[in-house]
């Protein structure tokens, strides 16, 4: 006995894959955490852990999007350094990668 | 015993430059009431992501107009899963005809490109452990990169209400359902994602995260580590993988240290 192809349900069925993996990385991070003991070091671990995600995510794909989008970061950090505005460095780094794509960076 | 009294509010200790001091008879484990105005709160703080939130929605519906997929299906999409790179990402493995292979293996790359989603709430999970399982299996359905930094932001500061991520959840989840159809309609006016840096909300809301998190240089040997790593990783392997890769060489590499953060 052979399961029948997903026919015309395909496209139903990918999404439901995809919420259901996504919903699994949402929950088991905290389930996990949930069993491993709080000692120092996890602790230590944990708190180094926001920066790290943010570091790892950013510096490679400034490598992968190339030189006009590490300024553009920069430009948004430099915002956030001098307003403390999310929203405003949204605007200056965009406006930064718009301009310097424009020019053909 | 000062490790005792930080037994809970590990993110809160380690994180803030200047640590809200504790009462150390306190017991630290009981969970803050959820409040209306934690829920205000949480907009409040998610407002000034939405702009960006609404573009990258926008430019995953017109993605989706672009592909051929229904109407139907972008709304689901949005509904149900609900985070925005791994969405992009489907739309470029996107196909007319299905195979239980190929849904199988966007289901792990969608995993892959989220993977960094199970990082995420490890690190909040303190605060969660809190709450009851029921509360958080419902609203870690509406837990996001933006939740997370502003969780993240939130608990530095002090702050304990879980109301603050269950408002900025439900008010963002309802922003990108609509601003996806709205994309979608719009369709191929805003189909090229590059030309508007509509690539870089991510990562722009990412590296703006750094300055509150920033605690001295002492706290950056974790974050250097990570970076290099995930660099590397990013080299040699293909897809996402260097975020999780890299975020775990900086954590274990902060758990290990020997000074305190």
């Amino acid at each position: 006995m052979t399961i029948p192809d997903p026919g015309t349900w395909g496209p139903m069925l990918a999404i439901l894959a995809m919420a259901v993996a996504t919903y699994l990385c949402r929950i088991s991070g905290v389930a996990l955490m949930s069993v491993i003991p709080l000692t120092p070091h996890v602790r230590r671990g944990l708190a180094a852990l926001p920066g790290s995600i943010v570091v790892a995510t950013v510096l490679p794909l400034i490598e992968r999007l190339g030189v006009a989008a590490g300024i553009a970061l920069l430009v948004a950090v430099g915002t956030m350094i001098l307003r403390r505005s999310e929203l405003l460095a949204l605007i200056t780094g965009m406006a930064a990668i718009s301009a310097l794509r424009a020019f053909g960076f | 015993m000062r490790v005792d009294a930080w037994r809970g509010f590990p993110l809160l200790e380690a994180m803030s430059p200047e640590p809200k001091p504790q009462s150390p008879g306190q017991p630290a484990v009981k969970a803050a009431p959820i409040t209306m105005g934690g829920m205000l709160l949480g907009l409040r703080r998610v407002s000034v992501l939405i702009p960006g939130i609404v573009v990258f929605a926008v430019a995953f519906g017109a993605a989706a107009a672009a592909k051929g997929v229904t109407g139907l299906e972008a709304f689901l999409m949005s509904a149900l899963v609900y985070a925005g790179v791994s969405q992009l990402v489907a739309m470029e493995l996107w196909r007319p005809e299905w195979s239980w292979g190929a849904i199988a293996g966007l289901a792990v790359v969608t995993a892959t490109v989220n993977a960094r989603m199970v990082l995420q709430g490890a690190a909040l999970q303190p605060w969660f452990a809190q709450y009851s399982r029921t509360l958080n299996a419902f609203h870690l359905f509406f837990y996001t990169d933006a939740n997370w930094l502003i969780g993240t932001r939130y608990q530095a500061e002090g702050g304990r209400d879980l109301g603050v991520l269950v408002g900025a959840g439900l008010a963002l989840w309802l922003v990108w359902i609509v601003a996806t159809m709205l994309g979608y309609g719009l369709g191929t006016l805003v189909a090229d994602p590059r030309r508007y840096g509509i690539d870089l909300v991510m990562p722009i809301f990412f590296a703006a995260m750094i300055v509150p998190l920033w605690r001295g240089r002492r706290g950056m040997v974790p974050w250097v580590v990570a970076g290099l790593v995930a660099l590397v990783t990013a080299k040699l392997v293909d897809g996402y993988a260097f975020i999780i890769v890299g975020s775990l060489a900086g954590a274990i590499t902060g758990a290990f240290r020997d000074d305190h953060p």
